[in-house]
Parts: C-alpha cells; structure tokens; sequence
C-alpha cells in the first residue's frame, strides 16, 4: 500500500519538475546552434548544404556548387579524379563499404565505347530516410557528383533510381535536372569541356531487393528486379551489359567536396580505416529524433545520449540497431563502440545505409528478430533457395515463438538455418538476412529461452503470451486504462484497483502501453 | 479500335477516354529500352489499377509477352490488378513506427473497418495497405490516407482521422 | 539562359552570394521555411501558409520567404527560420500555424524573439 502511494507521489513530483523545466524554458537564453549538443557535435559535409533552397540552382551554385564539376571536367584527367577518391579513402556510403575510387578504376578500365553511371536511391531500408533528406534538401550536390564519376570512367549516361514512395524527392530532382540542363551542366559539351552527359530519373516501384545492384539494373532493365550471381561485376557488365559504376546516394553527395578540397583534406576526417563522416538516420525511442552526421570513429553513446539526448525518462535504454533487416542490435555493453565499418561488424552489426533505431526496455527482442525476418521474407524475389525457403521457415520458427509455442531446439534449428542462409544465399538480401535473428541471440539469448521455456515475454510485447491481468500491489487505481480500453473491458472505480474481463478483451494492448506503474502482466 | 471497344465491354473501367490517354502513354514510350516499368506506372496513375486485360493490351502494343509484363506486375509491390477503394489508407511499418507501436494501429483499423492489410473494404470506402518506411521516421508511428500524413497515430486517433473520410 | 562556362560558374556565384545579402536587394528579413517529407507531415505547410497570409496581411514587401529541405530535427518540426537584418537568425520549433502568426507579429514585426518557441539562435549572417 505504503509503496502505491509512493509511486503516485513520484508520479507528482515529476509532474511538478516537468513543469519547472518549462517555466525554465520561457526565461532561458536561447543558446547557439553550435552550443545545443545536437547541433553541435555533429560535423556537416553532406548535410552542409540543407538550408538552402533546393529548387534554386543558384542557391547551390552561391555555395561553391559545380565548381568541383568544373574542376574535374577542365583540368583533371580521369585517372587524377580516381586518385584523389583513393587518396581520400571514401568507401560506399550504401553499407558494404567498397572503395569508392577503386570501384571507379575498375569500370575506367573496362572496355566499351558505352557506359553508364547509376545512382542508387532506392533506400529501402525500414527506419532510415538519410538519402531521402539529400535527395529532398540538395539535388545538385548528387547531380554534380554523378557528372565528375562520369568524367572518371568514361560515361555519357546516367540514371538515378529512386523509389517511388519519395515523391518529393522526384519531384526536386526532376527540377535540379531541367535547371542544370539550362545551364548547361548537363547535356552536350558541359563547360566547353567537350564532355557530354544526359541524366534521368528511373522511379522504382516497390521492392527492397532492387536496392542490390544488379537487381537495380535488371529493373531500369524493365524487368522483374531479380539479382544475379556475379562475377561478372557491374564494372564489367552492368546495366545492358555495358560497364556500370553504382553508387548511392550520399557517397555521389561526398564526391564534390572531395574534388573541390581534395583527398587528403577528406582523408584527415574520421579513423584509420574509415574516411570523411557517416550520416545516420536517428530514430526509435530518442528525445532528438532526426538526421546526424558524425566523423566516422564517433561513438554509438555519444551519438544516442549527447547527440540524440538519451531515451526518454521513465525509459531505459536496450539496444541499438544498425543496418535495418541486414544489420543486428548492439546491446548497452559496447554502447562505447566507434562507428567504423570493421569495430560495428566485429560487435555483431553493420554500418549499412545509415538506419539507427534506438530500443527501450518495451521492446521484444524476438519480436524484433520477427519483424526483420518477415520483412526479408516478403521482400525475397524467390530465385534462390536458401533465402526462399530458409526465411520462410525461421520465419516461422520465430512466430511460433512469439505465439508462446516455442520449443526446445527452436534456437539451434534458428541458428543452423542462419549459417546455411549466409552461406548459400545469391544475394546481399538473403546473406545478411538472418543477422538480425544471429546478434539478438547473441545478446539477448536469455529473452528467447523466457519465450519458450517460461512462456514469458519479458518486454511485454507478445500479446499471446500476456495474461491480461492486474497487479493489484502495483495498481495505483489511476484509471488510465478504463479510459482507454476501446472495448469497455476494463472496470474501475475511484480507488479500486481496476479490473480487465478476458471475455470482451481483445489484447489491443493499450492498456499495458498506458499503464503508468507496469502493474497490467 | 475494335480492339478498344472489346476491351470497354470486357472491362467498364477502360472507358475510350482513359484508353486514349493509355495510347498516348504508349506511343511517348515504345521503342525506349526498358519503358515497360514506366509504361504501366502512368498508365496505373489512368486507370487506378492494371486490370488483365490492360496487361495484355499494353503487352501487344509494346510487343511484349503477356507472361512477361504479368511477371512484371506481379513482382513489384507499387502496382495493383484490382480496384482500390475511395480513400486508401497507408500504415508504415517501417522499424521505427514499428518500434512505437504502429502494430496496434494497424491491428484496430483491420477489426473496426472489418478489412485485412492489402484489401479494399466492401463498400469500396477505403483500401488497407502496410507500407515499408515512408521515410517520415521523425514523426513515428505514421499513417497516411491519400496523400496527407499523419504522425504520432494512436489507436483511437487513427479511427477518428479514418472517419473524416466518406 | 545562357550555357555557363567555368569563369561564369564563378561570376554567377559572386553574383548570388551579393544578392543574397539582405541589404542588397532591399529585403530586410529573411524566413526559410523547412520543408521536407518530414516536415511539410508535421504540418510545415500549414504553417508556410499562415506565413504568407500574414505577410500579406502586413502589406510589406522587405520580407523575403524560401523554403529548404529538412533542418535536420526531425522531433522539432516544424521549423522556420527567421534572420532580420543585422541581427542573429533564430530557429524556432514544434510550430503551428497560430505559434507562426504570434512569431511573425512579435519577433519579425516588433523584434522581439519569441523564447519559448525558439529553439537555437545561429551566428552567420542571413
């Protein structure tokens, strides 16, 4: 009783503090931008331009913009422009990190009179909008990226590949395209140059796995985006065959300002093995929700906790997941990892695109493992085997779990099935498709054996395995979840702990989300 | 034109004047490398969806197998071989409105409209659809219906901002 | 407009960068409105809209308005941005179109920084 109250009178307090930290509010001194920590700790080169207006060229021209086009296409040779993204150390920006330069010599030498640059804006990622807010605040830096890494191999025809669920992107870019055009930037004999080059925007049409690249191509092909087993590389044989450089869109977006500063000036930035910054889409359960661009080497806790403000009060953090449904969760003990491709995977994640979804201690690690898992399960195009038919089944292995039905050797089954996936899979989708399910189970192995040897769900997220019960020591008769119960299930009196009927409870789960003091199991 | 009026009597959704917009679209793209993608997206933007016999009309017109533009069809999430209803209404499930609840979300509308994910209610009121990450992960969870946003849904308030829409 | 050649690139940019300088054209105020996916879905619209209806409202024509993409705090929006001349800029948040219309009164009309929708205060000159 004596602990009811008290968790009533907690509740009063921070009430009354919230409120003092609003009075705060009103009489503070608004600091500068680069004094909130937000702001602050982060270090703009491919966000640098995101105030400007952009559907103005002349705003991007105002900020140095095409002076690196200008520079590539005038006084450099192709190979110059490959040594300086080598000297710079940039590598690809999409997840697996290739080197950038090196990517570009290898379609240079490639024989063929046609080629062609692409640019992957098929960001399909669930969680992770960093290319969209590029594509959206500043087209002409992917466009002049694009020009110079035609220049360096040779081509005269570009794509950009963006999604069809980011029309404003499109529409940006559509504009960026007929600007420059006008100017001359794009077309015929840019700059006087002799050097020509035509840019169009291919819009996808709704599958993740277009995002591999030869699915990509296949698909601008005109048909069903299904990858193939390579070599031949893109750089060999690519998009109709001909040579093809790929890249995505923030390494495209890091490309002028490498040509205008040169290499070594990128390469002073971030660590030994992993050049310039990263952007990362923050997200989840943060205070400050939004886009981060960090040298590379920053690490994951300054990021969530200085940057991102930490995790709302009352919550506590529990993991981080990087690289989406390729990627895995870092749980709090490496919180002190530095963001670099080779320390993220060595803890069981990966840089991937840019995704980083901040988890509390309401989230279902195995019902997070699920979600992945039915997101590459839906998005397998079906070619091959392994990922086909492997997802579909620890798809299943993971739903039974979370039903509550669970039994032993569920995990070893899972975990046999991961390797083979990894191993045997054709593409990057079905590869890295289990991971999220292998770094849950190696950090959270306890929350699967709750699941199916206790038939607990210790998060409180699996509505099969939640009783619908009050606590009635825990209740503080607060009354949240009579008010929000949609089904009238729930009877409370003033001062009576509340009571939930299992005949008209649907589990919708709103009063356990609600509930102030966990007392609802 | 015989062909035309076949297809009317086959289908009433492919009046004469949406198939002369679909003819339109056609002649600006065949003969472009890889134009059967673009072909069925604006034509899917004429006609609200790609009934069979469109597919078999834009196949033969663009002197592409039936087979293969099906195949196409089939495989991409954006297009649809049957009707939509009035209003559609998109819940993201992307990680980050995942994380914030939009299961629940989308859990009540499917019981109060009586309608699962990826099908249209009878009264053709509204189609259901979950969506990967609309990329507006700021504003989790997020529901869109047509083509205005809503961030920070909850349960209730995604019924009451449904029943704006008749 | 005419092709652009590397001297012009040049030329064209001095160009700009002098225009956009508030004194020079005449505008004494200048207010981006930052609208992204994210925040034209946080209501950034409607607050674009309230801000040029009360621009119009106060019949002054030194007010310049441009839009941008994405600030960059996504939980903050919708942004704005407002620089008078002379002055820091101050970038304000969680707006609506109401809070925008008490902005534009107080600090764009009187100069008076409205605090307790400001969010940080940014050195360069508009």
């Amino acid at each position: 009783m004596s602990e009811n109250n008290s968790k009533a009178e907690e509740i009063v307090e921070e009430k009354a503090e919230e409120e003092e930290q609003e009075k705060k509010k009103e009489e503070k001194v608004i600091p500068y931008l680069e004094d909130v920590p937000f702001f602050g700790l982060q270090k703009l080169i491919v966000l640098k331009n995101k105030g400007i207006d952009p559907e103005l060229i002349d705003e991007y021209i105002a900020k140095d913009g095409y002076q690196a086009a200008a520079k590539a296409l005038l006084e450099m040779t192709p190979e110059e422009i490959i040594a300086e993204m080598k000297t710079s150390g940039l590598r690809g920006r999409g997840g697996a990190g290739f080197p950038t330069g090196l990517k570009w010599e290898f379609a240079n030498k490639s024989e063929g009179d046609i080629k062609y640059v692409l640019c992957n804006a098929d960001e399909g990622d669930p969680g992770a909008f960093m290319d969209r807010s590029v594509l959206e605040a500043d087209p002409h830096a992917i466009l002049e990226g694009m020009i110079i890494a035609a220049k360096a191999v040779g081509a005269h025809q570009g794509y950009i590949y963006c999604r069809a669920e980011y029309p404003l992107a499109i529409k940006r870019l559509n504009i960026a395209i007929s600007q420059a055009t006008e100017y001359g930037l794009l077309g015929n004999d840019i700059f006087g140059s002799g050097f020509d080059f035509h840019l169009e925007i291919y819009q996808g049409a709704g599958a993740f796995v277009c995002g591999e690249e030869t699915a990509l191509m296949h698909s601008i092909e005109g048909k069903r985006g299904m990858p193939r087993p390579r070599p031949p590389f893109p750089a060999h044989q690519g998009l109709w065959k001909k040579p093809t450089v790929l890249n995505n869109v923030e390494t495209y977006a890091n490309v002028p300002q490498i040509i205008f500063n040169g290499g070594k000036w990128y390469a002073g930035i971030g660590t030994e093995t992993s050049k310039g910054t990263k952007v990362f889409a923050l997200t989840g359960t943060v205070k400050n929700i939004g886009l981060v661009e960090v040298p590379m080497g920053t690490s994951l806790r300054t990021i969530i906790f200085d940057i991102g403000g930490g995790v709302p009060k009352k919550k506590k953090f529990k993991a981080v997941q990087l690289g989406g449904p390729s990627g895995g969760c870092v749980s709090e003990e490496f919180i002190d990892t530095p963001v670099d491709y080779e320390s993220i995977a060595k803890v069981g994640a990966i840089m991937g695109s840019g995704g980083m979804i901040v988890m509390d201690n309401q989230t279902c690690m195995v019902d997070m493992a699920r979600f992945f898992m039915d997101f590459v399960q839906d998005e397998s195009c079906g070619k091959c085997t392994p990922c086909r038919e492997g997802t579909r089944h620890m798809l299943q292995i993971l739903e039974k779990i979370t039903r509550g039905e669970g039994e032993p050797g569920d995990i070893d089954t899972l975990e046999e099935l991961s390797e083979v996936i990894k191993d045997a899979a054709l593409c990057g989708l079905g590869q890295t498709g289990p991971n999220p399910v292998l770094s849950t189970l190696q950090y959270f192995r306890d929350e699967y054996e709750a699941h199916i040897f206790e038939k607990r769900c210790p998060a409180k997220r699996c509505p099969a395995l939640l009783e619908f019960e009050v606590d009635e020591e825990k209740c503080i008769k607060c009354g949240i979840c009579f008010k929000r119960c949609p089904t009238e299930a729930i009877t409370w009196e003033k001062k009576q702990p509340a009571k939930i009927d299992k005949d008209k409870c649907i589990k919708c789960m709103t009063c356990i989300t609600n509930c102030p003091s966990d007392a609802i199991f | 034109m015989q062909q035309l009026q076949n297809l009317k009597a086959l289908n009433p959704d492919l009046t004469e004047e949406a198939m002369s917009r679909v003819d339109e679209i056609i002649d600006r793209n065949k003969g472009k490398p890889g134009c059967l993608i673009p072909v069925l997206e604006e034509c899917q933007g004429v006609v609200d969806y790609l009934p069979m016999e469109l597919l078999e009309y834009i196949g033969s017109r663009l002197n592409i197998p039936g087979s293969t533009v099906y195949g196409v069809v089939t495989f991409y999430s954006f297009f649809t071989m049957v009707p939509k209803g009035r209003h559609t209404i998109k819940v993201c499930m992307g990680t980050a409105c995942y994380v914030r609840g939009i299961g629940e979300v989308q859990n009540r509308l499917q019981s109060k409209l009586n309608v699962k994910v990826g099908n249209t209610t009878e009264d053709r009121r509204f189609t259901l659809e979950a969506v990967r990450c609309l990329g507006a992960c700021g504003l989790a969870p997020v529901m869109v219906v047509d083509s205005v946003t809503y961030g920070g849904v909850s349960p209730d308030s995604a019924l009451k901002i449904v029943d704006k829409y008749e | 407009m005419a092709r652009l050649t590397a001297d012009g690139l040049l030329k064209l940019k001095e160009k700009v960068k002098n225009e956009n300088a508030l004194s020079k054209d005449g505008y004494t105020v200048k207010i981006t409105v930052h609208l992204g996916t994210c925040g034209i879905a946080a209501g950034g619209d409607v607050v674009y809209e309230a801000l040029k209806e009360e621009i119009e409202e106060s019949k002054r024509d030194d007010i310049k308005v441009v839009i941008s993409g994405c600030a960059g705090m996504c939980s903050s929006e919708p942004n704005v941005t407002i620089g008078r001349i002379g002055e820091d800029a101050v970038i304000y948040r969680d707006l609506d179109a109401e809070k925008m219309r008490k902005i534009f009164q107080g600090h764009v009309l009187g100069g008076e920084i409205l605090n307790e929708y400001a969010m940080a205060r940014i050195k360069e000159p508009v």
